[in-house]
């Protein structure tokens, strides 16, 4: 499965979340995305909004040890 | 069969909105949210940015209304089309920088736009008559109505009761008998209802859901648009008014000083747009100057980033100055004593 990247680094919550939202209203159901941020509200947002819309969560933390940036992927559902 | 109505419901993050989405959602009508973001809210950008902050648990209020009430949530981007509101409302502002009754209207009308678009029946909004003294009197709600082109079709289930009927009641998508009659400033019929449906854990915003209530803010736009002569902004402006001190220490430069890490790192990303200054000899904040100064005026900006320092008792403290351009200079400067800083710098 081709997973898309989004790079919402440098941007502070809710953005990474709304363009989040934007790029999931382009995909189809059962594509994934992944998104890199810096801000680490993403951790509880995105996830938050994946369960509000349906779209499945499968992985969410820091990608360095000094937690400067955070990876969100998430499988599409049934309504993009 | 028929199917359900449907609503889209304002939701701000607050118990209102939560309420009243309830309230419509309970007689079976389909409702899906509705959260702008105007770059003023309250929520999040600042938990990111302090590093005092950052162990608090964070949320985003809008989403936990969403699942508390398990319905879709749609965020929408409003801060360009939002600046005509917040610099020249058409009814003026509330007891800081908010401009309440434009803002009302305006996010109804979007909200009408987004259901006319999305084929929905109907908007909710958590309004009560009388709550608020400028945006929420009985003689502005029609001027919401009609302003944001809604009309009939904006509902407000918990004080539905004391207005006229409404679409959704004539045609009998809710019940009126079912909805609320609430009114005035007292919380306690929501906190009841909020206890009915088994609510807890709810935001209470104390001014209200956005930055332009709160007075220190509020007065930091206002001397923003002061020396700039027109009311304008851009979206940088707004967020770094939420970041750092900042002081004008002459009419035509302000300085914003990080008060920790977390304001450093993000003033950081700011700083090839500025003028920006920090000790080299002792550790101390990030200030980026905004203005244009003169070179006394950049002898000043030295000594007052020297004194937010640890090198403020010092004797001298080694200051660099680096300008957008990448020009770098070093300045020797004794740090201003506190005594020197008059109250009226801060704003
Ligand atoms: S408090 Fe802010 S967001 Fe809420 S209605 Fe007033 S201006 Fe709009």
């Amino acid at each position: 499965m081709n997973r898309q990247r989004l790079d919402a680094r440098h941007l502070l919550c809710p953005m990474p979340v709304i363009r989040t939202q934007e790029r999931v209203a382009r995909l189809a159901p059962g594509e994934e995305l992944e998104v890199l941020a810096t801000d680490p509200g993403v951790l509880a947002d995105i996830p938050a909004w994946c369960r509000v819309n349906g779209h499945l969560v499968l992985e969410a933390g820091p990608v360095d040890a000094a937690e400067r940036e955070f990876r969100v992927c998430l499988r599409v559902g049934p309504n993009p | 069969m028929t199917k359900p109505a449907k609503a889209v419901a304002l939701i701000s993050g607050g118990l209102d909105s939560l309420l009243a989405a309830k309230v419509v959602q309970q007689q079976g009508v389909h409702v899906e949210g509705i959260n702008f973001f105007t770059g003023f809210c309250v929520e999040g950008h600042t938990h990111a940015i302090r590093s005092k902050d950052r162990g608090r648990p964070k949320r985003n209020n809008a989403l936990w209304v969403a699942e508390q009430l398990g319905i879709r949530l749609h965020i929408v981007e409003v801060i360009e089309e939002y600046k005509a509101i917040v610099t020249a409302p058409r009814h003026g502002y509330g007891s800081n920088l908010n401009p309440c009754l434009d803002c009302k209207g305006f996010m109804v009308g979007k909200a009408h736009e987004w259901m006319i678009e999305h084929d929905f029946d109907f908007i909710v909004t958590g309004e009560v008559v009388g709550q608020r003294p400028k945006s929420q009197r009985r003689d502005t709600m029609p001027v919401i109505a009609r302003e944001s082109g809604a009309g009939d079709r904006l509902l407000r289930p918990l004080c539905a009761r004391l207005l006229p009927e409404t679409l959704p009641e004539r045609e009998g998508w809710v019940d009126r008998q079912l909805l609320h009659d609430f009114s005035g400033r007292s919380r306690k019929p929501q906190m009841a209802l909020a206890a009915e449906f088994g609510f807890a854990d709810y935001a209470q915003p104390a001014g209200g859901c956005c930055f332009l209530t709160d007075e220190n803010y509020a007065r930091k736009l206002g001397d923003l648009w002061q020396m700039r002569g027109e009311r304008s902004y851009e979206f940088d402006d707004i967020m770094l008014l939420k970041v750092g001190r900042h002081l004008r220490p002459r009419p035509h430069f302000k300085l914003i000083v990080a008060r920790d890490d977390g304001e450093n790192n993000f003033l950081m990303g700011y700083r090839r747009q500025f003028v920006h200054l920090n000790a080299t000899s002792h550790p101390g904040p990030l200030a980026l100057l905004d203005g244009e100064p003169a070179a006394a005026d950049l002898e000043l900006a030295a000594r007052l980033t020297a004194r937010f320092g640890q090198g403020r008792e010092a004797e001298s403290v080694e200051v660099e100055i680096v300008h957008p351009g990448g020009e770098r200079q070093l300045r020797t400067v004794r740090p201003l004593p506190a005594e020197e800083i008059p109250a009226y710098w801060y704003l």
